[in-house]
């Protein structure tokens, strides 16, 4: 089994805090971990070699052989450098000053053109805009169906080509007068899959271009794609001249560091991701949650976010002290199950939170589940909720009655909440401290997603 | 000879000139001129070992493991097993080809046919053109072939078989968009049956092997066909996109545990990806790769031959 990342830099950054500074051989050793990491991530050999360079003299020139906290630069430096790499921040989709803006969509076979390409429909909808589509692969058997039933579903107009008409560029003149009769001001247009080394469909999308000339050519990428993705942007690029990705399928397990390879080589920003294969799984782009995914830490960011809106700050800081006090009462534990569930799916939520992911596998999150662990714990006396050793037999039989279910759920529950706190306390040693997060702000954040993924480990 | 799920058969001669074809179209590409790692070098020294590990783990092969073959080359070398380039060349091509030569699984035998098929993998991945080019070859070897259409979820999935049933001449079973996918290969076997088809292929919907819900509607398609056959599916082949990187691994083992796949396609293998991914899992989860997807069309599928394999990732 490989170790995951997170639990690979925890181990190292451990490492370095016992050695309390940072010495330039104990930073190599952390380097070479997040070397390894970033090529387990797909990220090109290559770039991850400039990348560990950039780093290494970064490290170097801030001067952390004196820092207090060296685990915390090393993170610091690592993610700001991923992050600054992946782009400063999220890049717009950009309009033509005179409609209609062509939107050239192209890539691999596979990648998911042809799905990105309704997802942007939708999206260009939702905005106020008017879309037109046209499919101008005329290669693959029914891709021009699937966009007809694509577009139908998203409610976008589309223009289908009459009867004989097989030429690309045929396909895509008329598209965009139609687009111009009706008054639709972005054409879309989905091109067939091809490789980047097939010269005459390489051209075929020159001439495309410059038939069109499109304001954005958009480069579909799977998040899955390995070492490869390099030269396969590289060579869209060349002849193109993309002006930004959409990375598809990251709603599966892959780190994408296809990501940073694609944006080391071709410079262009990552505009969009797919995250599902319905149509309004589009999402825009953030380098920063990119860069924790890289890396495996989590997407922590988009936690804070939720947890910021519907978790009342107050509580969670009381929470927190409790933890550390280990005062952590089963009223404690059914708040926190409440405030979670209000955060949305709890599988999403587990996902997100770093280092949780593989504790958590194969752990189902079933609700109802949940809505009978508040029931049982609310037949508890006040006195059981706060002291737990006093629910002998016959308080466990009286609370089982209570709460309609059986005396084993009820151990049960109790076995789950013994083992939520453990896991709460081991998480606030790791999280909390001098050693661990950077930034105290950041810290105390991790501290209570941490805590939220203790609370509902159990399940 | 080639194997199938119904014994040896003598190769069709056309069908081995197409092969031929492939294999020259893979080997010598469109990607101009082929240079050997080696050539032209002399000495074992550190930049051909760096220059070795790029290569390797350019071709997807994975960190992990190719940190283990640089292990041994190095053990090899402090111990002047190792001297000359052609030693070192023929050191490497072993280690992999002990990898993949391992999980040669002879073919399940198929006494009453129909043999059943299952292809299953990610999302666009290349299950259904992989099924078109393996309805051509049973074809070609003398088979009557029957298509299923349990891709009811993405649009025009079933458009797309039925245009390969087309071209292969072999007659789809269907029905709606958003049907029950069981149903769907329920009616097929049946009328597999009914028709005494030799081979009944099925496809189904790309999906993330994360997806639990969907790996578990994998597992109830299994238990349909097993209803009208009980050794049935004779054959779960998981399609790989050669260009994917370390999540190929994850996908496999996914995709074995809950769908009991039992063998792999390795897609896409005329772009400059290498498919290295399946160093690492024929190794870990002893699971073979029966064949190679080298293009678009009907005839570019090709049987895995590892020692080619091997040869084409040292080739740029
Ligand atoms: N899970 C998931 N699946 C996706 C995503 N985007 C696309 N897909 C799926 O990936 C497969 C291929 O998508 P298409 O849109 O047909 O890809 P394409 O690039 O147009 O393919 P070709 O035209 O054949 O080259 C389909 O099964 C899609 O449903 C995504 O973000 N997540
Ligand atoms: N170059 C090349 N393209 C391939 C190969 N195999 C499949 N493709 C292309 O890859 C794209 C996706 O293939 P599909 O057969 O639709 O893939 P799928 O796995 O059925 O996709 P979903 O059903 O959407 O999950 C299509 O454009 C195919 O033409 C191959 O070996 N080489
Ligand atoms: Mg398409
Ligand atoms: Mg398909």
């Amino acid at each position: 089994m490989f170790e995951s990342l997170s639990e690979k830099l925890q181990r190292v950054f451990k490492d370095l805090r016992g050695q309390g500074k940072l010495s330039s051989e104990n930073m190599e050793a952390a380097l070479k971990e997040i070397r390894v990491a970033l090529l387990e991530a797909d990220v090109n050999f290559k770039v991850v070699k400039q990348f560990i360079a950039n780093v290494r003299e970064k490290a170097m020139g801030q001067d952390v052989l004196t820092a207090l906290s060296p685990a915390q630069q090393v993170v610091k430096i690592v993610r700001d450098e991923l992050t600054e790499i992946l782009g400063s921040k999220h890049s717009k989709l950009q309009f033509a000053s005179q409609p209609p803006t062509v939107v050239m969509v192209v890539g691999l076979q596979g990648s998911g053109k042809t799905t990105s390409t309704a997802k942007l429909a939708r999206w260009l909808l939702k905005n106020s805009h008017s879309p037109q589509l046209v499919s101008v692969d005329v290669y693959r058997p029914a891709a021009r169906e699937q966009l007809k039933v694509l577009a139908k579903q998203v409610g976008a107009g589309i223009y289908e080509g009459e009867p004989g008409m097989d030429k690309p560029l045929d396909l895509a003149v008329r598209a965009r007068r139609e687009a111009m009769d009706r008054g639709r001001d972005v054409l879309l247009v989905d091109t067939a899959g091809r490789l980047h080394i097939d010269d005459a469909l390489m051209n075929e999308l020159q001439q495309l271009k410059a038939q069109l000339n499109p304001t954005e050519i958009l480069f579909v990428a799977d998040a899955m794609t390995g070492q490869d993705a390099v030269k396969s942007a590289a060579e869209f690029h060349e002849r193109l001249g993309i002006t930004g990705v959409i990375l598809t399928k990251l709603d599966g397990d892959a780190r994408g560091g296809a990501a940073l390879s694609i944006k080391y080589v071709t410079g262009q920003p990552l505009k969009f991701l797919g995250v599902g294969e319905k149509t309004e799984a589009l999402e825009e782009f953030h380098p920063d949650r990119m860069a924790q995914r890289i890396l495996g830490m989590g997407d922590v960011l988009s936690l804070i976010e939720k947890v910021e809106e519907s978790i009342d700050q107050k509580q969670a800081l009381e929470m927190q002290d409790k933890l550390l006090h280990n005062e952590f009462s089963l009223e404690d534990f059914r708040d926190q199950l409440i405030q979670v569930r209000k955060l949305g799916p709890l599988e999403n939520i587990l996902k997100m939170i770093p280092g949780m992911g593989d504790q958590l596998k194969g752990v189902k999150v079933d609700e109802k589940e949940l809505t009978r662990i508040v029931a049982i714990i609310n037949s508890m006396t006040p006195k059981e909720r706060r002291n737990h050793m006093l629910i002998n037999g016959s308080r466990r039989r009286r609370i089982a009655r209570g709460s309609g279910s059986s005396v084993q759920e009820v151990n049960q529950l109790l076995k789950q909440y013994g083992q939520a706190r453990k896991m709460m306390r081991s998480f606030s040693g790791m999280m909390g401290g001098p050693g661990g997060m950077p930034g105290g702000k950041m810290a105390r954040r991790v501290q209570q997603l941490a805590k939220l993924g203790g609370g509902k480990l159990p399940f | 000879m080639i194997q199938t799920l119904f014994g040896s058969v003598p190769q069709e001669p056309t069908f081995f000139e197409k092969l031929q074809q492939g294999i020259r179209k893979t080997r010598e590409g469109l990607t101009g001129k082929l240079e050997d790692l080696f050539a032209g070098k002399k000495v074992i020294d550190a930049d051909l070992l760096d220059e070795l590990e790029y290569v390797l783990i350019g071709a997807d092969i994975g960190v992990r493991t190719t940190g283990e073959i640089l292990e041994s080359v190095k053990q090899k070398l402090d111990r002047k097993q190792l001297k000359e380039i052609d030693e070192l060349r023929a050191v490497i091509r072993e280690h992999l080809l002990e990898a993949l030569r391992q999980p040669e699984r002879p073919l399940p035998q198929v006494k009453q046919p129909p043999a059943v098929v299952m292809v299953i993998g990610v999302n666009g991945a290349g299950k259904t053109t992989s099924i078109g080019k393996l309805a051509a070859r049973y074809k070609l070897e003398g088979h009557s072939v029957l298509l299923a259409a349990a891709d009811t979820f993405r649009a025009a999935a079933i458009e797309q078989l039925e245009v390969w049933g087309q071209r292969t001449g072999c007659d789809v079973i269907r029905q709606k968009q958003g049907a029950d996918p069981s149903a769907v290969v329920y009616d097929a076997i049946q009328a597999a049956i009914a028709r005494k088809v030799d081979y009944i292929i099925v496809d189904t919907a790309g999906r993330l092997h994360t997806k639990d819900n969907l790996m578990a509607e994998l597992e109830k398609i299994t238990r349909t066909t097993r209803k009208l056959i009980p050794d049935a599916p004779h054959e779960v082949l998981l399609v790989l996109d050669g260009t994917t990187g370390q999540n190929g691994l994850e996908q496999a083992k996914r995709f074995t545990e809950t769908a009991g796949a039992t063998g792999i396609i390795l897609t896409k293998l005329d772009g400059t990806a290498k498919g290295g991914v399946v160093v690492p899992i024929a190794r870990e989860l002893n699971l073979p790769i029966r064949y190679i997807g080298v293009g678009e069309k009907a005839d570019d599928l090709l049987p895995f031959d590892a020692t080619e394999f091997i040869h084409s990732i040292f080739k740029n």
